[in-house]
C-alpha cells in the first residue's frame, strides 16, 4: 500500500506541469487524456512511490489538488 | 431657530445632519468652507473625514464607503469633479449611493474661480464613461442647498443612484439665515442588504460594475434605466414664479435663478409681464412643465453662466412651441439684474 | 462543477486539502500562471485565521479582475488602480471587516502608484497582496513599470530600452522609506520552500491587521508563461534567474 495519494480534480487542471516538475519522486506525469477545457491533466503515473509529502498541492496553481496520507498501521 | 452659515458651510452641516459618516475631499477654490467645516465637525459625530491624495482617491474612497452601506460624500469644483468623474461612473455602474457637491467655477482648464454654470453638461448628460445618470438637484439659496442635500442622501439611497449637488461660487461663498432641517430620525436610512459586512449566514455580497458577457451586461443596464424612468416620472422638481400672465419666462437654475427672480421683480414694477421657471432637478429635467408653460408664453428667454447649456435641454421641452432666445455671461462674469433686463426688453413690449 | 476522479479509501488523512474560502469557481488564469498560487495562499491565510466571514476583498482590473468569483467573502470590484483607495473606504467606514486588495504591477505600481503609496504613507490598517509578474498580462503582454531592462514584450519589441522607457519600479523599496507602513516583505512563489515563506508572510499580512499594526503588503514576484512565451516550468526558472536580479527577496520593513 502507498503511503500518500493524490486527488486531482480534473475539471481544474490545466496541464501546466508544475506538480510533475516540483515532485521529488516522480508520481505524476501529464496524461494523454483531455479534460472538458481540452486540457491534459496531471495523473499519478507511478502512484506506489507517492508519500504523500504535499509539494505538488503546494505548488498547484489552480488549487486542483489534494493530498492524502496513510494512517500508519497500529496507530 | 435661524443661524448665519454660507452656502458651503450649511451643505457640509445638512450632510451631518443627513447621516453622512463618510466624507473624502481633496481642497480646491471655491468649496474650501465645505472641507473646513466638515474637518472641525464630523468627528465629533463619530464620523470620518479624511483628506485624499487627489480628487480621484476620494471618489474611490467613497465607493469604498458607499460599498461598505454607510451614507457618505465627496465635494469640489469643476477642474476636481472632471478628476472624480472615472469614480462617478464606478459608482453608478455598481450601483451604490453617494452624493457629490460640485461648487461650480468657471472653465475650461485651470479657468477661474469666479462663479459659473459650464458643468451642466457633465452633470445631467452623464459626464464619465458609458450609459448612466446622476440625480441633480440645482438649489439657489442656502436654505435650498442645505434641504437639497439632505433630499439627495435619501434620493440616492432610495434608488442606489449617485447624486450630484450642482451649486456654484456664488452660492457656496454666500452668507445666508437658514433653518436648518432636523436631523434624520434613526431608521430613515434604508436597510442594505448588499453591502459588504462579511458574508456571514449569507452568500458573499459583490459591489461591481463588470460583466464580461453583453446579453447579462444588457439586463443590468436595461434594469438600470428602469431605474432612470422612475426617478424621471417621481422626482422632477421645479418651481415657477410669476408665470400665471406672462409673456416672457426666464429660464435659469442656480445663482442665475435667483437673480433672474429680481429681474422678474423689476420687470413687473415696470409693467412687463414676466415670469420665472426654475428648474431644482437639473436630471430629471422638468421637461414636461416647461412644455406645458410653452403653449401659453410665447417667449421662454434661458439665462445661464454658460454658452448655453440648459437651453439645449429647453428647447428639447419646447420644441418650437415657443420662441427660446438665450442670454449667457462666460468666464466666471455674472450678468446684473439690469442686463438682464435689458436683454429681456428685446423680447417684450411695455 | 468538479468532478473528483478518484476516492479516497479508508485509512488515508488529508494532508492537503482545497482552502475553505474558495468558492468553487475555476480560476480564469493561464496554465502555470503564479497569481493562482498566490490567490491560493490568500485563501489559505483567510481559513488559518478563520476570518471568511468577515473579509472584504477589494479586486483589481487585470488578470486577477476575477477575484471576487474565486473567494467566499464579500468583494467590491475597483477601478485601474484605485483598490487602496476602496479598502481605505470599507476599512474607515467599518474598521471591524479585514480589507484586502489584490493587485498586479499595471494596476498598483503605474495607474495606481499614487493610491498605493498614500495608503501605505496613512497607515491604512489593509493587507496588500501585489503580484509583480512584470508585464500587463490581461491586454496582452505590454510593458509593466517592472519590466525587466532588455525584456520584450509587445510594446517593447526589441526589448525594454531603458534610456527611453526607464527602470524597473522597486515599489517594496520605496514604500520601506516611508514611516506610516508597518510590513512591507518581497516573496516569489517559484518552488515549493518559497511558496511556504511566501504563505507565512502573506498569513502576517493578515494578522498585523487583526491586531491592528496598520499597513502591509506582501510582494510576489511572479512569472507570466503565457507573455513570456515559455512553458510553466520555465517560467519559475525566469523568476529565479532574471527577476530576482532586480527585484532581491526578503522583508523590506518589519515594525513589530
Amino acid at each position: 500500500m502507498p503511503k500518500g495519494m493524490v486527488v486531482i480534480d480534473k475539471d481544474r487542471c490545466k496541464g501546466c506541469g508544475l506538480c510533475v516538475e516540483t515532485c521529488p519522486f516522480g508520481v505524476l506525469v501529464i496524461s494523454p487524456e483531455f479534460n472538458r477545457y481540452g486540457y491534459n491533466v496531471a495523473t499519478m503515473g507511478a502512484p506506489e512511490k507517492c508519500t504523500g509529502c504535499g509539494m505538488c498541492a503546494q505548488m498547484c496553481p489552480d488549487a486542483a489538488l489534494d493530498v492524502y496520507r496513510a494512517v500508519k498501521e497500529g496507530v | 431657530m435661524k443661524v448665519l452659515l454660507r452656502g458651503n458651510e450649511a451643505m457640509a452641516e445638512a450632510a451631518i445632519r443627513a447621516g453622512c459618516r463618510c466624507y473624502f475631499c481633496y481642497p480646491i477654490t471655491p468649496q474650501g468652507e465645505l472641507v473646513e467645516y466638515m474637518a472641525r465637525h464630523l468627528p465629533r459625530h463619530g464620523g470620518v473625514f479624511l483628506q485624499a491624495e487627489s480628487e480621484v482617491a476620494a471618489i474611490n474612497m467613497v465607493y469604498g464607503a458607499a460599498a461598505a452601506g454607510v451614507r457618505t460624500m465627496t465635494s469640489s469644483s469643476s477642474p476636481g469633479i472632471s478628476l472624480k468623474m472615472e469614480g462617478i461612473s464606478y459608482l453608478a455602474g455598481a450601483r451604490l449611493p453617494a452624493v457629490i457637491v460640485n461648487v461650480m467655477r468657471a472653465g475650461p482648464g485651470l479657468g477661474n474661480i469666479a462663479p459659473a454654470q459650464g458643468d451642466y453638461f457633465q452633470a445631467t448628460k452623464g459626464g464619465g464613461h458609458g450609459d448612466y445618470r446622476l440625480i441633480v438637484l440645482a438649489p439657489s439659496t442656502v436654505q435650498e442647498a442645505a434641504e437639497l442635500v439632505m433630499l439627495a442622501f435619501d434620493l440616492s439611497d432610495r434608488y442606489r443612484v449617485p447624486a450630484m449637488i450642482l451649486a456654484d461660487g456664488m452660492l457656496g461663498q454666500m452668507m445666508e439665515p437658514v433653518e436648518l432641517p432636523e436631523p434624520i430620525p434613526p431608521g430613515r436610512i434604508p436597510p442594505k442588504p448588499w453591502a459588504l459586512t462579511g458574508a456571514k449566514d449569507r452568500a458573499p455580497n459583490v459591489v461591481s460594475s463588470f460583466d464580461l458577457d453583453p446579453y447579462r451586461f444588457r439586463e443590468i443596464l436595461r434594469a438600470l434605466w428602469a431605474v432612470y424612468r422612475e426617478i424621471e416620472r417621481n422626482e422632477v422638481r421645479w418651481e415657477e414664479y410669476a408665470t400665471e400672465d406672462a409673456e416672457l419666462v426666464l429660464v435659469a437654475y442656480g445663482t442665475m435663478g435667483r437673480i433672474c427672480r429680481t429681474v422678474v421683480r423689476r420687470a413687473r414694477k415696470e409693467g412687463l409681464r414676466v415670469g420665472l421657471f426654475r428648474p431644482i432637478s437639473l436630471w430629471p429635467f422638468p421637461y414636461a412643465p416647461l412644455r406645458r408653460l410653452a403653449e401659453r408664453v410665447p417667449v421662454l428667454l434661458t439665462v445661464e453662466l454658460s454658452a448655453g447649456q440648459m437651453w439645449e435641454d429647453v428647447r428639447l421641452a419646447v420644441e418650437g412651441r415657443a420662441k427660446t432666445p438665450f442670454y449667457g455671461e462666460l468666464g466666471g462674469v455674472v450678468p446684473t439684474p439690469e442686463e438682464i433686463l435689458s436683454e429681456v426688453k428685446k423680447h417684450v413690449r411695455g | 462543477m468538479s468532478v473528483v476522479e478518484t476516492k479516497v479509501p479508508a485509512g488515508f488523512v488529508p494532508v492537503y486539502t482545497r482552502p475553505k474560502s474558495l468558492s468553487d469557481k475555476r480560476f480564469t488564469y493561464c496554465p502555470g500562471c503564479h497569481h493562482g498560487i498566490i490567490t491560493r495562499l490568500v485563501a489559505e491565510a483567510i481559513d488559518e485565521l478563520g476570518i471568511q466571514e468577515r473579509t472584504v476583498g477589494v479586486a483589481p482590473v487585470g488578470c486577477a479582475v476575477f477575484l471576487y468569483e474565486f473567494f467566499r467573502c464579500d468583494f467590491a470590484q475597483a477601478a485601474h488602480g484605485r483598490a487602496c483607495a476602496v479598502a481605505t473606504g470599507i476599512k474607515r467606514a467599518n474598521p471591524d471587516l479585514i480589507v484586502f486588495t489584490y493587485q498586479g504591477d499595471g494596476d498598483l505600481a503605474a495607474i495606481g502608484t499614487a493610491e498605493t503609496i498614500h495608503a501605505a504613507n496613512r497607515g491604512e490598517n489593509i493587507t496588500v497582496i501585489f503580484v509583480n509578474n512584470q508585464i500587463y498580462g490581461m491586454t496582452g503582454g505590454e510593458m509593466a513599470p517592472t519590466t525587466l531592462p532588455g525584456m520584450r514584450t509587445v510594446t517593447t519589441p526589441e526589448g525594454r530600452d531603458v534610456r527611453t522607457t526607464g527602470y524597473p519600479l522597486r515599489i517594496s523599496e520605496m514604500l520601506a522609506q516611508l514611516d506610516g507602513p508597518t510590513y512591507i516583505t518581497r516573496q516569489a512563489v517559484f518552488d515549493v520552500r518559497h511558496v511556504q515563506m511566501a504563505r507565512k508572510a502573506i498569513l502576517k499580512a493578515f494578522r498585523n491587521q487583526l491586531e491592528g499594526k496598520g499597513f502591509s503588503l506582501v510582494e510576489v514576484v511572479a512569472a507570466c508563461p503565457t507573455n513570456l512565451r515559455i512553458p510553466p516550468a520555465e517560467g519559475n526558472r525566469w523568476v529565479k534567474e532574471q527577476a530576482l536580479k532586480y527585484f532581491p527577496l526578503g522583508d523590506l520593513k518589519v515594525r513589530d
